[in-house]
């Protein structure tokens, strides 16, 4: 795995604007937290009541009426978090470990006023258990607001390129 | 290993009074022979008839690993074809659902079927002239499954000729259904949401006895449900409870919670837990939904409905339901080693969405490939699948509140940490099983 030290000030926007550089950073942070299981610190990547969907089908609107394979809150995230540091956690032992590739991040939107800045991100997602690895291929949205001079994500949403397909355990995050 | 089909005796021979032999799970030629005779002998779920609400709407499924498709027809009656065409064997339908119209087209030489499966044409027909084409199986269409009965909307088939008629197949365990369909103030259920498709690695029968395992919970699933208790804990006093945990919290009940809820069991393999009570009875109560069901059905009625709270219901060989949260799943044998669980999520019609939207949850948190409750069930069954291959012991145990009087006795209601449900199933398999 690659050096799991912390990487100071990324995320981090002080007293500058947002653009597309602290943007894509922050994609690719987020990433990296996630590749190196650094999950607490990803956790605080999203604001109190932030979101991480993934939906069952292409093109989804609705993640409360219709069935989607994440739609996880701050709290749900959290139980996953603790659980996969957790000595009984059966599935995880051995652990899996992860690895992203993302394609340069496009800024889809830019709000200032509002607060809101949305990135387009494709990527190729390994998840790999004993002498299993599988690939996944999707497209992800984050919706980021920056507070106290930070960015953070309001609402993830992962969009795989077969969310109906059969899987099997799909135990970290994307 | 022996020769199952050529020898009945060590067919038979592979169930004990209370355990089991190892070749049940991993055995291809045992497999075959459930796909053969288990699969066709008994009463297998199909799917709902809200998938084909409308004539020539169709759905693509398989009883064992028969591909079929369930289509209403040009009259309005849901039947159940062979997913083949007559000529050469192409599969004819292939999405998941969609609308025929008046005919089902093979998309290689183009031979029509109308929606019962009978013949319609065939591209360049004279070929065909004085060759005795009419009295071939070809010539009769897609072959219907004979079979098919509708109960209250769910379709079930029976691929032979022989074995048990529905009603006696099934028995009281249709009351299960029943209170799940009753919780409807109109009496109706629609399937709602896309279905969650979960691979699993192992032999289809492990999902099943652990659907009346409730000795597990508390043990394997420690590291989800017990995490999202812990955790609730720390939340400050006067947060309103989570969802999620009303969901999970359960899961972690002790042992006497288990003995007291009960287990059920029934003739031809079928049973439930949660007799008394269940994790599924203390869930908050819905807004306005009570109401609604009292101007349907009165009060007393109502009452009598949500207070059934069964937690899973083994409709045999590879269905279950859970009414008061108004999920199905089946356990679709695809090898051996190899099961597609399917959970499908329905509507309550007429009840508020929020029953709808704790369903879909439920499933969610629970039944899915991203669910933390799955991932321990799962990593159990493939953990099994590997380690069965030990030639140290060939017996796989079910023995717990065995007691040799309950062969003679195909009812009960008891102890709810009985493996009796278990051994209900595998006599039931044995039965099933023997040659015709």
């Amino acid at each position: 795995m690659a050096d799991a030290k912390p990487v100071p000030g990324l995320g981090e926007v002080h007293g500058a604007r947002v653009n597309e550089t602290a943007l894509v950073a922050f994609v690719v942070h987020e990433a990296r937290l996630i590749d190196e299981q650094r999950f607490e610190e990803w956790l605080d990547l999203f604001t109190d009541d932030g979101r991480y969907w993934m939906p069952l089908q292409m093109g989804q609107t609705d993640p409360v009426l219709q069935q989607s394979l994440f739609y996880d809150d701050k709290l749900l995230l959290r139980i996953r978090v603790e659980r996969l540091l957790g000595a009984r956690t059966f599935s995880q032992k051995p652990k899996s470990r992860c690895h992203h590739v993302l394609q340069t991040p496009v800024v889809d939107e830019t709000d200032e006023a509002a607060n809101r800045y949305v990135t387009y991100t494709p990527f190729h997602y390994i998840e790999s258990r004993l002498d299993e690895q599988t690939l996944y291929a999707g497209w992800s949205r984050h919706y980021l607001t920056m507070v106290d001079g930070a960015l953070r994500i309001t609402l993830k949403r992962v969009d795989l390129v077969n969310p109906d397909s059969a899987f099997g355990n799909i135990q970290l995050f994307m | 290993m022996p020769d199952y089909r050529g020898n009945p005796e060590a067919l038979s021979g592979l169930v004990r009074d209370s355990e089991v032999h190892r070749d049940v799970y991993t055995d291809p030629g045992v497999f075959t022979l459930e796909m053969e005779r288990l699969f066709a002998n008994t009463w297998v779920y199909v799917g709902h008839a809200s998938q084909v609400a409308n004539l020539g709407d169709y759905y693509t499924t398989t009883i064992g690993t028969q591909p079929v498709v369930m289509v209403r027809d040009n009259t309005g009656t849901v039947r159940v074809l062979h997913n083949r065409c007559p000529h050469k064997g192409t599969k004819v339908a292939s999405e998941l659902c969609g609308n025929t119209g008046r005919l089902f087209r093979c998309p290689y030489h183009g031979w029509a079927f109308r929606t019962d499966g009978t013949l319609h044409s065939i591209p360049l027909k004279e070929g065909y002239t004085a060759t005795g084409i009419e009295n071939t199986e070809a010539a009769q269409g897609m072959a219907p499954v004979r079979h098919v009965r509708e109960y209250r909307q769910f379709v079930f088939a029976k691929l032979n000729d022989g074995g048990l008629d529905f009603e006696s197949y099934f028995g009281d365990s249709l009351s299960s259904l029943d209170n799940m369909v009753d919780r409807s103030p109109a009496g109706r259920l629609e399937i709602a949401g896309a279905v969650l498709r979960y691979m699993h690695q192992c032999n289809w029968k492990m999902l099943v006895e652990n659907l009346t395992d409730t000795c597990h919970p508390m043990i394997a699933h420690e590291s989800s449900a017990g995490t999202a208790t812990r955790l609730w804990k720390q939340q400050p006093e006067g947060t309103p409870k989570h969802p999620a945990v009303e969901i999970y919290a359960p899961f972690m009940s002790p042992y006497s919670f288990y003995e007291s809820m009960g287990i059920r069991v029934w003739p031809n393999g079928h049973g439930h837990t949660g007799v008394a009570g269940s994790i599924h009875s203390n869930y908050s109560a819905v807004p306005g939904y009570f109401e609604m069901m009292a101007a349907a059905y009165g009060e007393e009625r109502a009452k009598t409905i949500l207070d059934t709270n069964r937690h899973n219901t083994v409709y045999f060989p590879n269905m279950t339901l859970k009414g008061p949260i108004q999920t199905l799943r089946v356990f679709k044998p695809i090898a051996a080693n190899k099961t597609l669980v399917e959970s499908w999520t329905f509507r309550l019609v007429g009840a508020p969405d929020q029953l709808l939207e704790r369903t879909l949850m439920y499933s969610r948190l629970v039944n899915a490939p991203t669910s933390v409750v799955g991932h321990d069930d799962l990593e159990m069954y493939e953990r099994a699948q590997e380690s069965l291959h030990s030639d140290a012991n060939q017996w796989v145990n079910m023995q717990r509140l065995y007691d040799p009087a309950e062969r003679s006795q195909e009812t009960a209601v008891t102890n709810g940490t009985t493996e009796w449900q278990m051994r209900n199933q595998f006599r039931a398999w044995a039965k099933f099983m023997a040659p015709a």
